[in-house]
């Protein structure tokens, strides 16, 4: 199956100017079981590229391990590389304290922090020991007005945000994420637990954000990967089947088994 | 109709009352034992009209009537008064036979008297003694400016007692210990010559002091008790004096409340029978605060490593099934070992040390109030070690992938996000700890806790903390007055007055951590706890 895979000509080409990540023959176990199987793939600068597949295919795992969340988990590690900016993030030397603040991550469920909506935001920069008071106000507005949140929370951000909207909390998290100004977002089926008009919010943010950003998202929502991304990769039990262009993958796969999910004829 | 007792089973309704009927049991116990308690406790302190009873070979006999007991097969019916007049008859209580009581009258004339020593004094004012003069006293009425007169005559006493000589006394026992030590010719000189004027100055003091002990006896009423006898009561032993039987409700109030107050505010005397609680009530408050400033540091960091960075193996496992045990041991165990490991191992230790000029008199190598709460604190710790490993696995997992994401470390985690929002359970554990340790007795009475302290662990000399004090505890002074007493019958509801403090108290403490707890919550938000 690996050996059928076929890379669109166009992602290729670019590899070459602002490629961002590239994961290049990465393998990933959780103990004895291996969950990917000799993955290449590269994102640029400033697209979306996103991840669609089956449960359990292992798009979450990869989009976990651009960050190194995966080392919470026990027993759990990898082989062969992930560069990011050109720094392989499993390499010793690597700072995974630094390299998180440069990918922010929004998840699945929400998960405010049981704090004020503006000590959520700014949460991040605390951490980092920023003190200036004025540049931490600037910062949680901007980011908030990025999150296109600002307008429904700017007269209560001293509240606790356990009291926002699903949706609203969503966004906060999001914020949050940009707060610390990362150069990577990842976003782990961010829409999944949202109704159709939050839907349609996350996804306008997602198609603003990508000027400035460069945005992973894993999505089960086959309509949703192809409104917002610029690239798609689709994966089958492990593997990379196939990535391309998103308007490439949904009118024209090349290879059976996406075409068969994206008409969703099975998954 | 099987049909009907099927849905009426599947509905659970007999199990829902039966759970409610259990709780309402539960519930009635504890006010049952409060109300109880209560009731004991103060009635005693509400003043009884006293009887005059005439017997058939005509004596008569003053007294609060107590108990009754009715006539049995081999006894007949029984009254029992409290006579008091202890220092004449012997005894407090007396028990008089039904049927050899002629009359049972309530006179208002007949006067009780609370004195500092030997408990009631029940009769009937005569005359007023004093150094100039003796004059009849009408209306068992002590003229006010005689009282005043010794109430200041005592508390000059009370200042060169424990004021004036207790500084001389301090002065004299610091320099024999620096005479002990090393030191050269001229300071011993010196201090001796200190020592001469200290010996001459509490001779002046001592002589003042006999002076004033003599005017103060000066002044005392002439009493006549039931059976004709006179006797002197010197007024300076007076507490308080009334006719209970002359009293309106407000003026029985006011008795009332002054009984309250000085049980809640002053020293106990009369071997602890009588007076006040307050040294108790202060040493079991410090004690608990102590214990706990102690006892939640300790286990919340203990926990944390238990749950955040040691590894799950066996070694941690079993370390938490030894803490889990811990909670097990019988608390005198625990003091057993507080009196080995703290008051002879740490505390002699720093005797030698630090006051080995003291020595053999011991300073933390004996009983005290920081050993005593060290010992609770341990004792108290597996309850918040497992209240705090409990709270922390709460913290849902994706508060710490969101806080691990946003590039913080894990300790960071830990003080930001899991700590915060375990602190409403780490305060269940703080109030679980605290209400063992307050009901605790066994190990304070091997580590600290006496029947009666000369002075509180906390006072006004230098260093103000005195922490190595021996304290007075509510707990041992129940088990204290109640059965190890003289005279436990007339110091009764003196123990179930104890008894209530000391819930009260615990109460109280864990009403404010309740109060914290609830903040705590708010600040969560909807959270999961």
């Amino acid at each position: 199956m690996v050996n059928e895979r076929i890379t669109d000509s166009t992602t290729k080409n670019a590899t070459n100017d602002n490629e961002v990540i590239s994961i290049q023959n990465f393998n990933f176990f959780y103990g004895p079981t291996q969950a990917l199987f000799n993955i290449d793939l590269s994102v640029n600068q400033h697209t979306v590229m996103a991840l669609i597949g089956p449960s359990g295919c292992g798009k979450s795992t990869l989009l976990r391990s651009i960050n190194r969340m995966n080392d919470l988990i026990d027993g759990a590690y990898v082989q062969g590389k992930v560069m990011v900016n050109g720094i392989d993030i499993y390499d010793k030397s690597c700072d995974v304290i630094e390299l998180r603040r440069n990918i922010g991550m929004v998840f699945q469920k929400s998960n405010p922090f049981p704090k004020s909506i503006f000590e959520n935001v700014c949460y991040g920069l605390r951490i980092a020991g920023i003190t200036d008071k004025e540049f931490i106000e600037q910062s949680v507005e901007q980011s908030l007005r990025d999150a296109g949140l600002w307008d429904e929370v700017k007269d209560r951000l001293r509240e606790n945000a356990m009291g926002l909207s699903g949706g609203q909390q969503q966004r906060l998290c999001i914020a949050r994420a940009l707060c610390v100004k990362p150069q990577i977002l990842l976003m782990d089926e961010p829409c999944s637990a949202l109704d159709p008009i939050a839907t349609t919010k996350i996804e306008e943010l997602i198609f603003n954000l990508k000027k400035s950003y460069t945005i992973i998202i894993v999505t089960h929502n086959m309509q949703q990967a192809a409104r917002v991304s610029d690239f798609t990769s689709f994966f089958w039990l492990g593997k990379l089947i196939e990535v391309g262009k998103t308007e490439k993958i949904f009118t024209n796969p090349s290879i059976k088994i996406t075409e068969d999910y994206i008409s969703g004829r099975f998954g | 109709m099987i049909q009907n007792l099927k849905s009426y089973l599947r509905y659970g309704s007999p199990f829902i009352w039966l759970s409610g009927a259990f709780l309402s049991i539960a519930l009635m116990m504890i006010a049952g034992l409060i109300l109880f308690i209560s009731k004991e406790g103060l009635r005693a302190f509400w003043p009884s009209p006293i009887a005059q009873v005439e017997l058939n070979d005509g004596s008569k006999v003053l007294g609060i009537l107590t108990d009754y007991e009715s006539a049995t097969a081999n006894d007949t019916a029984k009254y029992q008064f409290r006579v008091g007049n202890r220092d004449l008859n012997g005894l407090d209580f007396r028990w008089i036979e039904a049927t050899s009581i002629k009359s049972i009258l309530y006179p208002k004339d007949i006067v009780l008297v609370e004195r500092e020593e030997y408990g009631y004094l029940i009769g009937r004012f005569e005359s007023l003694v004093t150094r100039d003069l003796q004059e009849p006293i009408v209306n068992n009425r002590i003229p006010h400016s005689v009282i005043s007169k010794t109430e200041q005559l005592r508390s000059q006493i009370n200042e060169i007692r424990k004021t004036k000589i207790g500084k001389i006394n301090q002065k004299v026992e610091a320099n024999r210990l620096t005479l002990k030590s090393k030191i050269d010719e001229t300071t011993r000189r010196h201090i001796t010559e200190e020592n001469l004027l200290l010996e001459s100055e509490y001779r002046v003091l001592s002589t003042q002091l006999d002076q004033l002990e003599t005017s103060a006896n000066q002044a005392s009423v002439q009493v006549r008790i039931d059976d004709g006898r006179a006797m002197d009561l010197k007024i300076r032993y007076i507490v308080r004096y009334f006719e209970p039987n002359n009293l309106n409700l407000w003026g029985k109030s006011l008795i009332f409340f002054s009984r309250i107050n000085e049980f809640l505010s002053s020293q106990p005397r009369e071997s602890n029978t009588e007076g006040g609680v307050f040294p108790a009530i202060f040493g079991t408050v410090l004690m608990v605060l102590i214990m706990s400033i102690l006892v939640v540091p300790l286990g919340v960091i203990a926990a944390i490593y238990l749950k955040e960075y040691a590894r799950n193996n066996l070694l941690t496992r079993s370390i938490r099934i030894a803490v889990n045990n811990l909670a097990g041991v019988p608390s005198i165990v625990f003091g057993v070992f507080g009196l080995g490991f703290f008051v002879y191992g740490i505390g002699g230790s720093i005797d030698q040390l630090f006051y080995s000029n003291a020595l053999p008199a011991p300073t933390f190598g004996t009983g005290g109030i920081l050993w005593a709460s060290l010992t609770l604190a341990l004792l108290t710790i597996p309850v918040v070690i497992v209240a705090t490993e409990e709270s922390i696995a709460a913290i849902p997992r994706s508060q710490r992938e969101a806080s691990l994401a946003l590039g913080s470390t894990k300790w960071q985690t830990i003080t930001h996000i899991v700590l915060p929002g375990s602190a409403p359970g780490i305060l269940t554990g703080f109030i679980l700890a605290m209400a063992r340790g307050a009901g605790e007795v066994a190990p304070l009475m091997i580590t600290g806790v006496v029947k009666l302290a000369p002075s509180l662990p906390i006072d006004s000399t230098w260093p103000f903390f005195h922490l190595d004090r021996k304290f007075m505890h509510l707990g041992f002074h129940i088990f204290d007055v109640g059965f190890q007493s003289p005279n436990s019958e007339a110091a009764k509801p003196m123990v179930f007055m104890t008894a209530l403090l000391l819930v009260l108290i615990v109460i109280s403490l864990n009403l404010a951590a309740l109060i914290l707890r609830k903040r705590a919550r708010k600040n969560l938000g909807g959270s999961t706890f």
